[in-house]
């Protein structure tokens, strides 16, 4: 099994600003795996470092099988790239901008770009400069998407699109995966995230927090549990693993880390369950749950 | 069924008295906006007229010095470039002030309405920010009224200052009288081009779109009166279609008359009712004018880091390549009267005595040094674009596809080396052509070619500096700018006022052998080539090693 990603250990800085601070990442072949985090985290970094841009600091950083710093032209052949905030030249048409990173690339599937064209409901006859963010956003992607490259890194690629439009990507990330292609995909809006991610990985402050399926979180989280029950619930309080229990006549509600979800149900329901309510944590709550930790242990901040 | 009545009557009342609500405001909105930039383009511009004014009589300290000014006005050409020519007889500084200066000035006052009339206005709507203000309790022609209220006051201001700025100058033949009159002629060309913006940025969706149809109305203008005042001595029909003819036509520091004033206070008024009709006609961010919409698909050309440069640029290039050329042309037609006015101007013959040779040559050389300097600018800007490319954005998505660093920097470097050559050529074709009319000798063309192309390796090295701080030292790219500042200085008032040597070898543009003046050596152009070799390797390498700089 190849990694198309291999990162271990990545360190940037910006002056005294320490940007990236240990980040380790693996992406492998043919999988869509999303980079997670806030405004800030070094998302944008670590997609540019992958691309050359810009100059590691300290660690390992292995594209493709390449070094994105010496090899950088060589691997732009084999990958493609949407910006985070995409920028065109005001007196180019989006169609002109399509056409020429597509040739810079090593030429596009014309079919195939005017299908996305339409499919993203793209006019290619505006100036650049009349485009909305949004617009401009789907000139990038289109341009990206219409390449055959092997590898695509996408910085927040549908952070301008209106609902629609993200389905229609959505559509095309997966037909891209079914294709075997890899796709590191970064974001902040999480829903987009645990839509096409096979693998995420949660990013703050330069370093990466946690790693894996979006089952694998959920599973070492917390499930949160509404019971209806025949008679009080008792002796719940001892349990290991239960946090934040409300009971009230025949009702209680508590949230359970994951790994102790078995032994809570079974002890619940040997009071007659009458209604059982139970929901996995959203990755908002995931997000949360290590920002609010770091937010307990770092005290001193509020 | 009462109330909707009522509401609609309402509103046909309402409409006068609350069109211009919040104006006021929006007033001091701009100002605070503006509190930079507009005081810096009053002081310098009245700055830069003062300083200009109070050196003339250093530069002509007789009377028969400026007669002999006079006789070269008496060229259609010179004329086409300043003025009608009013007191040519008598040729006074304040005539000359009047005849020379106010069209110049007058450029930048127009630049300086103009922008700020659509900063406030198109611009503010294209960017969506016009949306805040006018969902506000805003009336539908509060912003119009605001930015033109700044503009005037602007230019009240500014004709303000070159009144008391000249006329406290002291300098002989230039009064108070006459410094209110020319202080207000140059307002009165800013106040009617702010209303020539007011109304174009009702008919384009975008500012640089409406700032460039202002600025071709001005040209017209500029034209229109230029070809007035070449017909004949004192303006022909077409100086009084221009409102820059006008502001000339007021015969300031000579006759000084107020009356074609009149004239321009009059288009002001059509202008702006025209902008207010113009404004009701159409909804906020959109346009009269729709937007041409241009290819889906790109050219052939159109494939390449190199490609891409070359349409970026291509405009450019022809503009400058037009404008030099008809400026070289136009400089060249005054040789057959110039050897007879610097005959007659001693602090000249000094400074022409220092370089050598006959009087046309060195004035030639001059002519060449000056063309020069401007096509160093346009070289470097086209070399820095790399750089606003860089700061905006535009360089990652490019340098994302296989295209290396170098490649990219290098795709603007040529253009700005090829195109610094293409222009020196035109500067040596125009001038030489027109040089060997005047004088009757065909063999000035190939000499004043040859003594064009002599000064490229200079500029190249200057372009050689320019991307050498880019790839080394992006943030201190600027400093180029200082060079080529000093370069212009040294350039062309070295020789006038005896520089040292060695401030004059300080300028990358010194070294080059003033041809045709002096004899050609090849020794400091191979050393000014390799040079700009040695620094255009360290920039490209320093950018390959460098981080890619962007805002975002």
């Amino acid at each position: 099994m190849t990694d198309t990603i291999e990162i271990a250990g990545l360190e940037k800085s910006y002056g005294p600003t320490k940007a990236l601070d240990g980040i380790d990442l693996s992406v492998t072949q043919g999988e869509i795996h999303g980079l997670l985090g806030p405004n800030g985290a070094g998302k944008t970094t670590t997609l540019r470092i992958l691309l050359g841009l810009l100059r590691r600091d300290a660690g390992e950083v292995s594209v493709l099988g390449g070094d994105p710093w010496l090899d950088a032209v060589e691997l732009h052949g084999r990958l493609a790239y949407v910006p985070g905030d995409v920028e065109l030249w005001p007196n180019l048409t989006g169609g002109e901008a399509i056409d020429l990173l597509g040739r810079l690339r090593g030429g596009l599937d014309e079919s195939h770009r005017d299908e996305l064209v339409d499919r993203f409901d793209l006019d290619p006859t505006k100036k650049g400069r009349a485009y909305s963010k949004g617009n401009r956003q789907k000139v990038a992607i289109v341009a990206a998407l219409a390449s055959d490259a092997e590898l695509l890194l996408l910085d927040e690629p549908t952070a301008g699109l209106d609902p629609l439009m993200e389905v229609v990507f959505q559509d095309v990330i997966n037909r891209i995966k079914q294709e075997g292609r890899t796709v590191l995909l970064s974001s902040h809006i999480l829903a987009q995230v645990e839509k096409l991610a096979d693998r995420i990985s949660i990013i703050r402050q330069g370093k990466v927090v946690q790693t894996g399926t979006l089952a694998e979180m959920r599973h070492l989280t917390r499930t949160t549990i509404d019971a209806l029950t025949a008679e009080p619930v008792t002796g719940l309080e001892g349990r290991p693993g239960i946090h934040g229990l409300e009971s009230s006549d025949g009702r209680v509600r508590f949230s359970v880390d994951g790994e102790h979800l078995d032994g809570a149900v079974k002890h619940v329901s040997r009071f007659g369950l009458r209604a059982l309510t139970s929901h996995p944590p959203t990755l908002e709550e995931l997000m949360l749950r290590h920002y609010g930790e770091e937010a307990d242990s770092g005290g001193e901040q509020s | 069924m009462t109330a909707t009545l009522t509401r609609s009557g309402d509103r046909e009342q309402r409409s006068s008295g609350n069109v211009l609500s919040g104006t006021g405001t929006l007033v001091r909105f701009m100002l605070r906006r503006d509190r930079v930039r507009l005081p810096l383009w009053i002081s310098a511009i009245s700055l830069f007229t003062m300083a200009s004014v109070a050196a003339l009589p250093d530069l002509y300290p007789g009377a028969a010095d400026r007669q002999a000014r006079a006789t070269l006005m008496e060229n259609p050409g010179t004329r086409a470039i300043s003025g009608p020519g009013f007191g040519l007889d008598d040729y006074t500084f304040g005539a000359m002030v009047g005849h020379e200066f106010l069209s110049w000035v007058a450029i930048f006052v127009a630049l300086m309405s103009i922008f700020a009339v659509v900063r406030h206005t198109r611009n503010e709507e294209e960017t969506g920010r016009a949306e805040l203000i006018r969902s506000s309790r805003v009336g539908r022609h509060a912003t119009t009224t605001a930015a033109l209220a700044v503009a005037f006051g602007a230019n009240m201001f500014l004709g303000g200052a070159l009144a008391v700025g000249l006329g406290s100058l002291g300098v002989e033949d230039i009064g108070w009288q006459g410094s209110l009159l020319f202080g207000a002629a140059l307002a009165s060309v800013g106040v009617v081009f702010a209303a020539v913006a007011a109304v174009t940025v009702q008919l384009t969706e975008h500012a640089r779109g409406a700032s460039g149809l202002a600025g071709i109305i001005f040209a017209l203008a500029y034209l229109l009166r230029a070809a007035g005042d070449m017909a004949e001595v004192g303006g022909g029909v077409a100086s009084w279609l221009s409102p820059v003819g006008w502001a000339q036509q007021t015969r300031v520091y000579v006759d000084d008359r107020w009356s074609p004033l009149l004239l321009s206070l009059g288009l002001t008024l059509l202008l702006g009712a025209l902008a207010y009709w113009l404004s009701t006609r159409r909804d906020v961010g959109a346009s009269l004018f729709d937007t041409r919409p241009g290819p889906a698909h790109a050219g052939r050309g159109l494939s390449s880091s190199l490609g891409l440069a070359w349409r970026l640029h291509r405009a450019s290039l022809v503009w400058w390549s037009l404008a030099v050329f008809l400026f070289a042309y136009g400089y060249g037609t005054l040789a057959s009267e110039i050897e007879r006015f610097v005959s007659e101007m001693s602090v000249i013959q000094d400074a022409i005595a220092d370089i050598g040779g006959t009087v046309i040559d060195a004035w030639l050389a001059i002519i060449v040094v000056v063309f020069a300097v401007v096509t160093a600018v346009f070289g470097v800007l086209t070399a820095l674009r790399a750089r606003s490319e860089e700061n905006a954005g535009r360089a990652e998505p490019v340098l994302a596809t296989p295209v290396s660093k170098p490649t990219w920097l290098g795709s603007h470097l040529l253009i700005a080396m090829a195109g610094g050559a293409v222009l020196m050529a035109l500067t040596g074709l125009g001038l030489g052509l027109s040089v060997s009319q005047a004088l009757g000798n065909s063999e000035m063309l190939g000499r004043v070619l040859g003594a064009s192309l002599a000064h490229v390796p200079a500029i190249w090295l200057t372009v050689g500096i320019a991307v050498g701080l880019f790839g080394l030292f992006p943030r201190a790219t600027p400093v180029v700018w200082v060079v080529i500042a000093y370069a212009g200085l040294v350039g062309w008032l070295g020789a006038l006022l005896q520089f040292p040597d060695w401030a004059m070898d300080l300028s990358p543009l010194g070294h080059t052998p003033l041809l045709p003046a002096e004899g050609m050596e090849w020794t400091p152009l191979v050393v000014m080539t390799l040079m700009a070799a040695v620094l255009i390797v360290a920039g490209l390498a320093g950018f390959r090693r460098r981080d890619l700089l962007s805002t975002a």
